[in-house]
């Protein structure tokens, strides 16, 4: 289903939590909301799901304006991050449910509870009440019950938040693959960056009731066109600092400069900004060589990560492998220049990249 | 502060009618040195909170003995152990101050005003509330709740130890980072000893110097970050610690050689050449490279994750990960694979067979 907002907006009362937004998502595909608790990706849902009407602007699904459609007349599915079952219902009841609103034949039912059950691995607990399951068993219950509708847009609030570490790791690696023959346009609501990047597909980076940019993940993630959109889609955060660009010359600081690309070496000299993503500044290698007191090392199983500050700025280095060291330790850093992301004095991206 | 010994632990909740006690923790015998910084890591059921509370008193387990610095406390209530906790949901007096409530514990054990006042700037100084002194709880947000939640586990200097019960899963991503980063500086200046207990392995890594994973009740591997990863005891802590966890292979032994997909592998250690058992191969994806020569595999599914590249490749029955990086080139014809010597590891019934103890 291709959806789409033109101008929409969100007030309620005096606080503004969408807006102007337009917004056309990709038909059949996973489409991800990218952004911090309160950046408006609930919001965002509700308004497609049409469980809110939008102040302003107007909602569009195929082609049909669809904005005063009440949500029961849509064909929508919803997964929020609690898991919402039926408490008194088995297993299999749950994912029937919406089959017997509509009114299917018991034959049609049971063949297709059986379907989803299976691609779910819920078939071993369909006679389970859902306070028998774990969290991962009642997630995917909920998510069976959704995927059963055959809705064209299904609608999934940070679905995973609420699961272990490592059932996430794995349902992440399952979602894309138990929409891939569905058809539906699925809205995926995150607030971690790399769920983004495994889900793939396309993202919308939000911030503050905005949509900072939208296309395909791997290409938001390579190419954010604002500092803003940058900051959104890092975690840890990108290392950014205010560099002076001489002829073709960037400095960060007296003693530390390189060479611009040439793109940028024709603009005016002045102040300009860079981004540097934290994998970029390792601790060993070759390029540019910076240095400054580690205040904290971090360890994510195959990565580490490294806060250090370096020309008054607090940058991280993230490096793969496990690095320790002391507290207030001054250490070395390197950097290839030709990773640096520029942006202009109104944080908007220089293109550098051919 | 004091060193937390464990003897033959275990504890039964009373069983349904007519079944047997299912123990958790199995039987746990870690001993936590004093100023140490522990974590306890497992998925949500292993026993951890278990484990907390047994420390903390408020559980007495069935079995064993809990002994702090050579002082046998198991039947000592909660109240007289000198143990500090922080829960999940920040635990604010939201009509008091952030000094009232920082103040808190100290007023409570009597402490002289002008101790509570120097503690309390300190405290406050280390986690940036030293503006907000004045200010009411009620106001602030969920991290700063949570900040004097931490604070309020940390101003009293008369404790054995400090519990941390998965306090950063109310914080937002972004400013989980600060606070974590927060909480382990804060360890290394004023050196007392934490548990912090979490299902994630990032905030378990992050935080401790000594990681104690637990699975189905009891203790699995007791380890620093490093250990963890480059020598997993035992095949739940291979897939557990990293991610994409540790690949998990069957194989076969000849001639002392682990032998997977028909072809023998290199291994930085000899291998018992009568072993027996469920055998496997536990090879990281980080381990793994396409080569000219080695096993063939067909990909099935690469991942762009920015930093590097996750591709999934198989050989017959066996899905294998890799992680490859973010410039490489994956193979477009023919593809094979092989695995870093030093780094494959040979397991028996899942039990690491290097560290096994016969």
């Amino acid at each position: 289903m291709a959806i789409e907002l033109r101008n929409v907006s969100l007030r309620v009362g005096a606080e503004t939590h969408i807006y102007e937004t337009d917004l056309s998502l990709q038909p059949g595909q996973f489409n991800i909301l990218l952004g911090t608790t309160l950046s408006g990706k609930t919001s965002l849902m509700r308004l497609m799901a049409g469980l809110e009407k939008p102040t302003s602007g107007e909602l569009w699904m195929n082609g049909e304006e669809v904005t005063g459609i009440p949500v029961q007349k849509r064909s929508v599915a919803m997964v929020y991050q609690a898991f919402i079952n039926y408490p008194s219902f088995s297993v299999y009841d749950n994912i029937a449910s919406p089959l017997k609103v509509a009114g299917l034949p018991k034959d049609q039912i049971d063949a297709k509870v059986h379907e989803f059950a299976d691609m779910l691995q819920l078939t071993p607990m369909l006679h389970r009440l859902p306070d028998e399951l774990s969290g991962g068993q009642q997630q995917r219950t909920a998510l069976a019950r959704a995927l059963v509708k055959g809705a064209d847009l299904v609608l999934l609030d940070e679905p995973l938040a609420n699961l272990d570490y490592k059932l996430r790791e794995e349902l992440r690696d399952e979602l894309p693959k138990m929409f891939a023959d569905s058809g539906a346009t699925v809205v995926y609501a995150t607030s971690e960056p790399l769920e983004a990047l495994m889900l793939g597909g396309y993202t919308a980076t939000l911030n503050e009731g905005r949509v900072v940019q939208f296309g395909e993940t791997s290409r938001i993630y390579r190419q954010p066109d604002s500092l803003e959109a940058a900051r959104v889609f890092s975690d840890p955060p990108i290392n950014t600092a205010a560099i002076e660009k001489r002829g073709n010359s960037a400095y960060l600081s007296d003693a530390v400069s390189w060479t611009v690309p040439a793109q940028l070496a024709s603009l005016p000299d002045g102040r300009y900004s860079i981004g540097l993503r934290p994998h970029h500044l390792l601790p060993h290698g070759s390029g540019v060589e910076v240095a400054g007191e580690v205040q904290i090392a971090e360890i994510s199983g195959s990565e580490s990560i490294m806060r250090v500050n370096i020309e008054g700025n607090n940058w991280v280095s993230e490096a793969h492998g496990i690095h320790s060291c002391e507290f207030g330790e001054r250490m070395s850093f390197f950097f290839d220049s030709s990773r640096c992301l520029y942006f202009d004095s109104n944080d908007k991206l220089l293109e550098t990249q051919v | 502060m004091s060193q937390i010994e464990f003897k033959n632990v275990r504890h039964a909740y009373p069983p349904p009618p007519g079944q047997a006690p299912v123990y958790a923790p199995k039987e746990a015998s870690p001993t936590w040195e004093d100023g140490g910084a522990y974590a306890l890591l497992g998925p949500s059921g292993c026993g951890k909170t278990t484990l907390l509370n047994i420390i903390s008193g408020l559980l007495t387990p069935s079995e064993g003995s809990i002994l702090f610095d050579g002082q046998e406390v198991t039947q000592l209530p909660t109240t007289e152990r000198h143990i500090a906790q922080v829960f999940q949901f920040p635990v604010v007096y939201d009509t008091m101050t952030v000094f009232d409530n920082l103040a808190f514990p100290l007023r409570n054990r009597g402490v002289a005003e002008a101790r509570v006042k120097q503690r309390v700037t300190e405290i406050a100084d280390m986690l940036d509330l030293s503006d907000r002194l004045g200010q009411r709880a009620a106001g602030l947000t969920a991290d700063g709740k949570q900040k004097i939640s931490l604070g309020r586990g940390l101003v009293r200097e008369d404790v054995n130890a400090i519990l941390f019960d998965e306090p950063l899963t109310v914080i937002d991503p972004h400013l989980k980072w600060q606070l974590r980063s927060k909480l382990k500086e804060l360890h290394q200046r004023i050196g007392m000893t934490m548990i912090y207990v979490t299902h994630d392995q990032v905030e378990a890594l992050t935080f401790a110097d000594k990681v104690v994973v637990m699975y189905d009740g009891g203790v699995v591997q007791v380890g620093t970050p490093v250990e963890l990863f480059n020598r997993p005891n035992h095949t739940f802590v291979g897939y557990f610690i990293g991610s994409p966890g540790m690949n998990v292979l069957p194989c076969t032994v000849d001639h002392g050689q682990p032998v997977f997909a028909n072809t023998r592998l290199e291994s930085g250690y000899p291998v018992d050449k009568n072993l027996s058992g469920k055998l496997e191969i536990g090879i990281r994806p980080e381990f793994v490279s396409f080569s000219d020569d080695g096993i063939p595999v067909a990909i099935e599914k690469v991942e762009d994750l920015g930093r590097y590249q996750v591709v999934t490749v198989r050989h017959e029955a066996e899905q294998i990960k890799m992680v490859v990086g973010e410039d490489q080139a994956i193979p477009a014809q023919s593809p094979k694979i092989s695995f870093a010597a030093d780094n494959l590891l040979l397991y028996r019934d899942d039990w690491a067979v290097e560290t096994e103890h016969a």
